[in-house]
């Protein structure tokens, strides 16, 4: 089921993979600190070494995330960041360079609808979409979308994902596939969970699509730990620390390449 | 998804075990108070165009509303799933209440989580989860009301899934929940639908119930739905009314959305965002509502109609002063739903109003607004 053109998310991971490294997935949401801010952000991030970009599409009921984005995401929609905004920040870091997608809750998608919205992030230069409460059987008119718009559609898998839900939501996967390296929400966390190998491992029985790990990993010496086993390394609530903990956008930013830099060696270090 | 498929196949073997269900139905008839009275209020009536008027007494169950038959249901499953703590999020506090009970009951370990706000409003019922030994949380972001408090409830949820169970209170939330609640609720309507054809020879020509999620009323409309010559009343929060914009009433006012698992009505701007909701009552202080009754609403089997703090307060002190009972706010909502839907049937008529719960809980809010 992957788009018939070569996807630039795929491209990142298999330049990464020739350099005998994992790919380095960075995390923002739009519209925080502000529609430029998070734009500068993620353009710096990628500059310092990041592969590829999710930028987050802000929701009021971020179900599956922690006190850190909850609490950039309520400043991005305080702020009165939309739906257009989110686009147009797709557009700004895509050309810049990275491939870059939009990770999002379903109900803004269904709202926009969902033929518009994947024309739309085309346009922008989008790469694709992440959607962790969008269940495969669900999908259906999502699926067509994407593949109209040569989009990835990336689907969580999670360690309590049996190997019969893993083969499903495998097979309508494109550009990688995102496992959630343990049962929680978003957040950085001491150690890297134990979990999260064995799920990688399970999921590349099922396809060859490049597999990245995300949740609760938030430092090199973590990003090096699962460079050894993932093709990928998702760093979010990192990313968001370091410009809520930012007295001004000029230190935030200083302080996302230097996590990015350290992330950065980290892939690089794993292997 | 494994925790719900998990759930799913537990309920459903419960569902047609005949053990769990005699289980049950020992503790609704010993401990819950069932079945509960249904009772003639004609002072109350002589308002609503001199109606019948009965009304199904779930404030009477343990613990002073309707929650108590879903969760000792669900309570009994947790145990049957092998996990030894429950969670649970409430509004006005009923649900928190039921679930610290069923939980002190069957040993389980039990946290509610609450919106602050509603902490604050509804101060009396968190003194009480509290005395039966649950940890109540107070959320403190978002609207910090019932909506936030669902949300901190997943977020745990999926966090400590091994050993917790999510005691959902309403007809919402993903599959198996709205299904699951309402089979559980529906002794409800079972024993009224008994109990008002002893009383009058018929069925009544309306069935009346407050709407949040929805939980009392799927209990008192489901085993009415196929006697298509009763109509089904939800009766939601207008708030400020529908001027304003400051309302619950997601059934009048919102659109097909995704929220909480769900794909049902829910208030949201053209973003998707959910919108700020408002009543005076925080058991129906929503912006979602239970798919069922969204389902009910499309096909025509049910209608649903706002009613504002102001309808429902004066709907409130008359049944207090007319009949010596003291209604939840929430409830008070299906009594001023009657008091209308009386006067356009007529005298004639006969009507059941679910009496979800009882107005302990409310009278600081209640004396307030009436000065009292």
């Amino acid at each position: 089921m992957s788009p018939a053109r070569a996807s630039a998310v795929g491209a990142a991971f298999e330049r990464a993979a020739a350099e005998r490294r994992a790919a380095l997935v960075a995390y923002l949401p739009a519209g925080f600190p502000s529609v430029e801010g998070a734009i500068e952000a993620a353009i710096a991030i990628t500059e310092a070494g990041a592969d590829v970009i999710e930028i987050g599409l802000p929701y009021s009921d971020p179900l599956m995330d922690g006190p850190v984005i909850q609490e950039a995401v309520h400043r991005a929609l305080t702020g009165g960041t939309q739906v257009a905004d989110v686009l147009h920040t797709v557009a700004a870091v895509a050309a810049a360079g990275a491939p870059t997608l939009i990770m999002t809750y379903w109900n803004p998608i269904e709202q926009h609808g969902v033929a518009r919205f994947a024309a739309d992030l085309a346009l922008a230069g989008g790469s694709g979409l992440i959607t962790p409460d969008l269940p495969p059987e669900e999908a259906g008119p999502w699926l067509a979308a994407a593949a109209d718009n040569h989009l990835d559609p990336v689907f969580l898998v999670a360690p309590s994902s049996s190997d019969e839900r893993i083969k499903l939501i495998t097979s309508v996967c494109g550009g990688f596939v995102y496992a959630a390296s343990l049962m929680g929400i978003t957040g950085a966390r001491d150690s890297v969970s134990g979990q999260a190998a064995g799920l990688v491992s399970r999921v590349r029985d099922h396809t060859k699509l490049p597999v990245a790990v995300g949740l609760g990993v938030s430092n090199g010496a973590q990003a090096a730990q699962v460079a050894a086993f993932a093709d990928g390394v998702i760093v979010g609530s990192a990313f968001v620390q370091r410009l809520l903990a930012a007295s001004s956008p000029a230190e935030g930013l200083a302080r996302v390449r230097e996590l990015t830099g350290e992330l950065a060696e980290g892939v690089r270090s794993g292997r | 998804m494994s925790a719900l498929d998990e759930l799913t196949n537990a309920y459903l073997a419960a569902k047609s075990d005949a053990a769990f269900q005699s289980e049950l139905t020992a503790l609704l008839r010993g401990y819950a108070g069932r079945p509960t009275l249904l009772t003639e209020v004609p002072r109350f009536a002589a308002h609503a165009g001199s109606c019948r008027v009965f009304l199904k007494r779930e404030d009477l169950c343990h613990t002073g509303s309707h929650k108590i038959n879903n969760v000792l249901g669900q309570a009994l499953l947790t145990r049957r799933l092998g996990k030894k703590r429950v969670i649970a999020e409430t509004g006005a506090g009923q649900h928190g209440v039921a679930t610290a009970t069923a939980a002190a009951l069957l040993g389980l370990d039990c946290t509610v989580y609450m919106g602050e706000e509603d902490t604050r409003r509804q101060a009396l019922n968190v003194s009480r989860m509290r005395m039966l030994g649950a940890e109540v949380i107070p959320v403190t972001v978002g609207s910090r009301t019932l909506k936030d408090a669902m949300n901190e409830a997943f977020r745990n949820w999926v966090s400590t899934v091994e050993y917790t169970h999510y005691c959902i209170g309403s007809v919402g939330g993903p599959h198996p929940f709205p299904m699951m609640v309402r089979d559980f609720q529906r002794v409800i309507g079972v024993e009224a639908r008994e109990q008002i054809h002893q009383a009058t020879g018929r069925l009544p020509d309306a069935v009346l119930a407050c709407v949040g999620g929805g939980s009392n009323a799927i209990g008192v409309f489901h085993a009415f739905i196929p006697d298509t010559s009763v109509a089904l009343i939800g009766c939601e929060a207008g708030g400020d009314g529908l001027e304003t914009g400051r309302n619950a009433a997601t059934l009048s006012f919102g659109s097909p959305g995704v929220l909480h698992g769900m794909r049902t009505f829910v208030l949201q701007d053209a973003d998707g965002q959910t919108l700020a909701t408002h009543s005076i009552s925080a058991g129906l202080d929503y912006p979602g509502v239970g798919p069922e009754h969204a389902w009910l609403q499309e096909t025509g089997r049910a209608s649903y109609q706002s009613i504002t703090d102001t309808e429902a307060m004066e709907a409130f002190l008359l049944l207090c002063r007319t009949e010596g009972i003291i209604p939840a706010i929430e409830s008070s909502h299906a009594l001023a739903g009657a008091l209308k839907v009386g006067h356009q049937l007529g005298r004639d008529a006969v009507l059941l109003v679910n009496l979800s719960g009882r107005g302990d809980k409310d009278v600081d809010i209640a004396a307030k607004w009436f000065g009292l």
